[in-house]
């Protein structure tokens, strides 16, 4: 496929490697926080750790939806679900994600509910005017990417005067997250190792790279906003440390094919108009950040799921072993968890990082719990 | 949920619609979020809406990056193996 093998190319990707092992300074560590899940992602199935050096270290940041979704929101969904007169569509690994008293979507759809997975949300238009004795609802989750295409369906669902459609928006922001993760009580007492960000891929194309331009100025940590193919993060990683080894401390952008300063300017405009800020917003591990997720603009409050509903907020039960919060802080790894691997598997998974692919549990689960532990024993051993 | 695909424009069908070839399949796609669309143009496709459109010259300056470093690599690997044959000669 055009633009995503000539990116993945081994040869390459070993010549990137080796660079940076030239330019990284043994002298010092590098502590490098990809935000997204779909980084994440990309770093274990493709290796990438095995190719970097020692001193060289990744951090999983909090940029998987599913992960950060407050058990709370979950569980108001579950009861959404569990009305009769209601379909409740969203899309897949929302599903498996346990909630309180580790209920399910999917075990609630085996309760006999009706509960559909969708590929586009453009679909649960389809379903609502195939059922008009029903009431759909869009469970909608998801960063700036996945925002504008819920916009398009609230646009659409106003234009075709639908009566029986409405969306529980539950869209996050990634600047404000990142400012969170700043901000912790841990990265207030220097716990918080981080030395600078791969800024995430489709996010910004929407958003731009302008609104991370306050990382570098009031906290001091670089920005390089990188592609999902492995050449893209290797060569951000090979960014960042020149940036650091030269004293600079910016904004930069390695996705120049599809990111530019401004974004798409068409999408912002549309989600500006059909959504709004709201006061706050409780994510999964990082507690309540202000101004962190979107709101229906009164405009389309007739689509709105929680007035509609009067949905009340829940707050939900935590597995209190579940290390997904200290996990999505940047500050534990998946092998602190105590859950990990046993009995926690993306099978079985019992905490969110575990369900999607872009949650750092899965992905370490699916791709790095051997090499790593080869790792572990080696260093033991020295 | 991030995730997205580059996708080829292969027919226009209306201000907010085309047929994209999807690893070889034709599908329909929403293209309302991009303009200025034409036939033959990437976009990146997430969830059925086209989301912006890839640029081919910036692409093309990322490869040439890559190629660069390939060629340091190649270079570095000569050494390499330069080095070990002499060491190999004063044994």
């Amino acid at each position: 496929m055009k633009y995503v093998d000539e990116f993945r190319d081994g040869d390459k990707a070993r010549a990137i490697a080796g660079q940076i092992r030239q330019e990284a300074d043994p002298a010092r560590t590098y502590n490098l926080m990809e935000f997204c899940g779909g980084h994440t992602h990309a770093i274990f199935r493709y290796g990438i750790p095995g190719l970097l050096p020692p001193n060289v270290k990744l951090i999983h940041g909090p940029g998987c939806p599913v992960c950060v979704l407050p058990i709370g929101r979950l569980d108001m969904a579950v009861e959404l679900a569990r009305r009769p007169d209601v379909i409740l569509c969203t899309y897949g690994d929302m599903l498996r994600v346990p909630g309180s008293g580790r209920v399910s979507l999917m075990k609630v759809r085996a309760e006999g509910t009706d509960v559909r997975m969708l590929y586009s949300p453009a679909d649960a238009i389809t379903i609502a005017q195939q059922n008009p004795d029903k009431q759909v609802v869009f469970f909608a989750i998801g960063f700036e990417t996945t925002t504008p295409p819920t916009a398009l369906v609230l646009e659409q669902a106003k234009k075709l005067n639908l009566t029986n459609f409405s969306v529980f928006c539950n869209h996050v922001l990634t600047p404000a997250a990142m400012h969170a993760i700043l901000n912790t009580p841990e990265a207030d007492s220097g716990a918080l190792m981080l030395d600078g960000f791969i800024g995430p891929a489709h996010v910004s194309t929407v958003i731009g790279s302008a609104p991370y331009e306050p990382f570098p100025e009031q906290y001091g940590k670089p920005v390089v906003i990188a592609g999902f193919e492995p050449l893209d993060v290797l060569q951000a990683i090979l960014m960042l440390i020149r940036q650091l080894n030269e004293g600079r401390c910016e904004v930069e952008n390695e996705f120049t094919r599809a990111v530019t300063r401004e974004g798409n300017a068409k999408a912002k405009a549309l989600v500006e108009r059909v959504f709004e800020r709201r006061e706050s917003f409780e994510w999964r591990g990082l507690g309540a950040i202000p101004h962190s997720a979107l709101c229906i603009a009164p405009a389309y409050a007739a689509f709105d799921a929680e007035k509609r509903f009067g949905l009340e907020q829940l707050h939900g039960r935590e597995n209190k072993a579940c290390e997904c919060p200290s996990i999505l802080r940047g500050v534990k790894n998946p092998r602190d968890c105590s859950l990990f691997g046993d009995p926690c598997t993306p099978d079985n998974p019992l905490g969110s990082c575990m369900v999607s692919s872009e949650g750092a549990c899965a992905a370490y689960y699916s791709y790095g719990r051997f090499s790593d532990s080869r790792i572990a024993v080696e260093e033991v051993n020295v | 949920m991030c995730l997205a695909i580059p996708v080829r424009i292969e027919a226009l069908i209306d201000d907010e619609r085309a047929l994209a070839d999807i690893g070889g399949l034709r599908k329909e796609i929403n293209t309302a979020l991009v303009e200025n669309l034409k036939v033959g143009d990437y976009v990146i496709l997430h969830v059925g809406y086209a989301l912006n459109k890839l640029d081919p010259e910036e692409a093309a300056r990322t490869l040439a990056l890559f190629e660069e470093l390939g060629q340091l690599q190649a270079a570095r690997d000569a050494a390499l193996e330069e080095g070990e044959l002499s060491m190999e000669g004063k044994a």
